[in-house]
């Protein structure tokens, strides 16, 4: 038996699910904004704005969840500076340490892109804005914003594997699981809204949708190393767990979305729409299943003492 | 820094009294489940369960029993390990959990913001939210009363000794003593666990003289630091991050060249030339 049954849940639940989720969108919304931004062209534009707010939006209600997940929210900038001496605090080996100055740097970077966006729009007349929209600090902006968006994308799974618990810890593809799962999920979502609202960008849209198949693609392999790498403890899926991997994630949330996608896809939005509903769906079921199967599991002595 | 202390646990001489935690709850005034209503756990003689945010020290009672009056019943009064390598202080956050002079660990909950990061990184299933407080809360090794000259409120109420306060040093050589008294005796089964400094986690501040395998007790075999999946885990974020973004390079560079031969194909002459 794993040392990892030893162990009691931190009783991370559904705030921290909707925070994986939202900041997965929020994470793989800001690198995608920032290879349109540095790579792309101009008809790309009107979804490099689109990806800048849901990312900023992302990362406002990712600070909300995780200040109210806390038993203390008050204390919320605990996590940033030392409540002693007001100096800073940072543990590279913590990836809660880590993330919260994470969320801080993405969620600025993902500031100043939709301060841009806004101005290209004309809807923010401050005119320093505007370079954020193309020019030298528009693209250091997307640099380090696609960099801080990959690393919110990834992170989640990295701090759930540097814990003591089942599945968690027994493991180190989370983050890479994570991260393609936030590219998927961010593609699709930006792919929901650009058809739902009607946004004229067709090539973005196919490119869009190409990048969120391969991503698909790289989590169905990564999904299966995972569960390839947890050894014995995959026999924690063989039961109502396990139904919900295979059903809500591997199905619904993978092959099917691949499955509908392999059209000519630049012509049929109705099927990328849900294409994209199954992706969304598919991330966030994954992220329940990884968090609660783990979550139910308590310390193994019960058992053990009375076998 | 002074001496390591701890607690060394004999669970050969455990009574199963649970003298050590009402003494626990008692010294450190913590509060009672279910606003002190009796509570039974309905499958043990034990009715403390587990160690908790508001239950510091906990006397396990591991009963084996394959048939009536056949079987062998265990105790062991468990609480926080204090280990020297600890894996909760490495992972809090906000700096609220610290190694103090005594060589004990300790939560300061009007620093702790109750992230929980604590929780599911011990190794041991010690730590947990204290709901008054919410705030996370476990053994402090009685800090105030060791500040003080005492010792902790659990070992000065134990009635057959079965924890001992001291110096670590101490401990060991008085640990060892007994596992070769035992032993002699014709208990064979009897060592001690986490009292090794070149062990797991750097040797625990509270160890203790088993009889069984450390699963028996509900202690893991071979405790370690989350810290430990740090590298490997992000290493393969990046390897991931930068598949996902050559992936979104390659699709950009395939979407031009598309395109490209889509107009190539449309600038092409739709005649056909004379025969």
């Amino acid at each position: 038996m794993s040392d990892t049954f030893f162990t009691e849940p931190p009783d991370w639940k559904w705030l921290i699910i909707f925070y994986f989720f939202v900041g997965g969108i929020a994470g793989g919304s800001l690198f995608l904004a920032s290879i349109l931004q540095l790579f792309g062209r101009p008809s790309d534009r009107p979804v490099i704005r689109l990806a800048f707010k849901v990312a900023l939006v992302g990362a406002i209600i990712s600070g909300i969840l995780l200040t109210v997940d806390l038993g203390k929210p008050l204390r919320f900038f605990h996590m940033l500076i030392e409540s002693e001496t007001g100096r800073p605090t940072l543990k590279l080996w913590s990836p809660m340490s880590v993330g919260a100055w994470g969320l801080l740097f993405f969620s600025l970077f993902a500031f100043l892109g939709w301060l841009g966006a806004r101005h290209e729009e004309g809807k923010l007349k401050w005119s320093p804005a505007a370079l954020f929209t193309r020019g030298p600090l528009a693209a250091v902006n997307a640099v380090l914003g696609g960099i801080m968006g990959f690393f919110l994308a990834g992170y989640t799974g990295v701090l759930l594997s540097v814990t003591n618990r089942p599945i968690w810890a027994d493991s180190n593809w989370l983050g890479a699981l994570f991260l393609f799962s936030s590219a998927s999920t961010a593609a699709a979502f930006l792919i929901l809204l650009i058809t739902r609202r009607g946004v004229t960008a067709s090539a973005s849209l196919e490119w869009l949708s190409r990048v969120d198949k391969s991503a698909l693609i790289l989590e169905l392999l990564t999904l299966i190393v995972f569960l390839v790498s947890l050894g014995a403890v995959a026999r924690v899926f063989i039961g109502w767990w396990g139904l919900v991997l295979v059903l809500g994630v591997l199905i619904a949330g993978i092959l099917a979305p691949l499955a509908i996608g392999a059209g000519k896809v630049a012509r049929v939005t109705d099927r990328l729409g849900t294409m994209a509903m199954l992706v969304l769906f598919g991330g966030f079921m994954l992220r329940v299943v990884v968090i609660l199967a783990s979550e139910q599991i308590h310390v193994a002595s019960d058992q053990v003492m009375r076998s | 820094m002074a001496e390591a202390m701890g607690f060394y646990t004999d669970t050969t001489v455990c009574i199963g009294c649970k003298a050590c935690e009402v003494a626990c709850k008692s010294w450190n005034q913590l509060p009672a489940r279910e606003g002190g209503q009796p509570e039974l756990s309905g499958m043990s003689y034990d009715n403390t369960v587990r160690l908790s945010g508001t239950t510091w020290r906990h006397v396990k009672f591991i009963e084996q029993f394959d048939a009536p009056y056949d079987g062998r019943w265990l105790m062991m009064s468990d609480v926080c390990k204090h280990c020297v390598q600890a894996a909760c202080l490495e992972v809090c956050p906000t700096g609220a959990i610290i190694r103090t002079e005594f060589d004990s660990v300790v939560i300061q909950s009007d620093v702790c913001n109750g992230c929980r990061a604590c929780i599911g990184a011990c190794p041991f299933g010690v730590i947990d939210i204290n709901p008054v407080s919410a705030t996370a809360q476990k053994c402090t090794l009685c800090y105030d009363r060791l500040g003080v000259g005492l010792e902790p409120a659990c070992s000065k109420a134990c009635p057959t000794d079965s924890i001992q306060f001291g110096p670590i040093s101490e401990l060991r050589t008085r640990a060892e003593t007994r596992v070769g008294q035992l032993q002699a005796a014709g208990e064979k089964r009897a060592y001690l666990y986490g009292a090794d400094p070149d062990g797991a986690l750097g040797g625990l501040n509270s160890f203790y003289l088993l009889v069984d395998e450390p699963e028996v007790y509900g202690l893991p075999r071979d405790p370690k630091l989350p810290s430990r999946n740090v590298a490997k885990s992000s290493l393969f974020s990046g390897l991931g991050a930068a598949l996902m973004g050559i992936v979104g390079l390659v699709s950009l560079r395939k979407r031009r060249m598309d395109e490209r031969s889509e107009s190539d194909e449309g600038s092409r002459p739709t005649t056909t030339p004379p025969a």
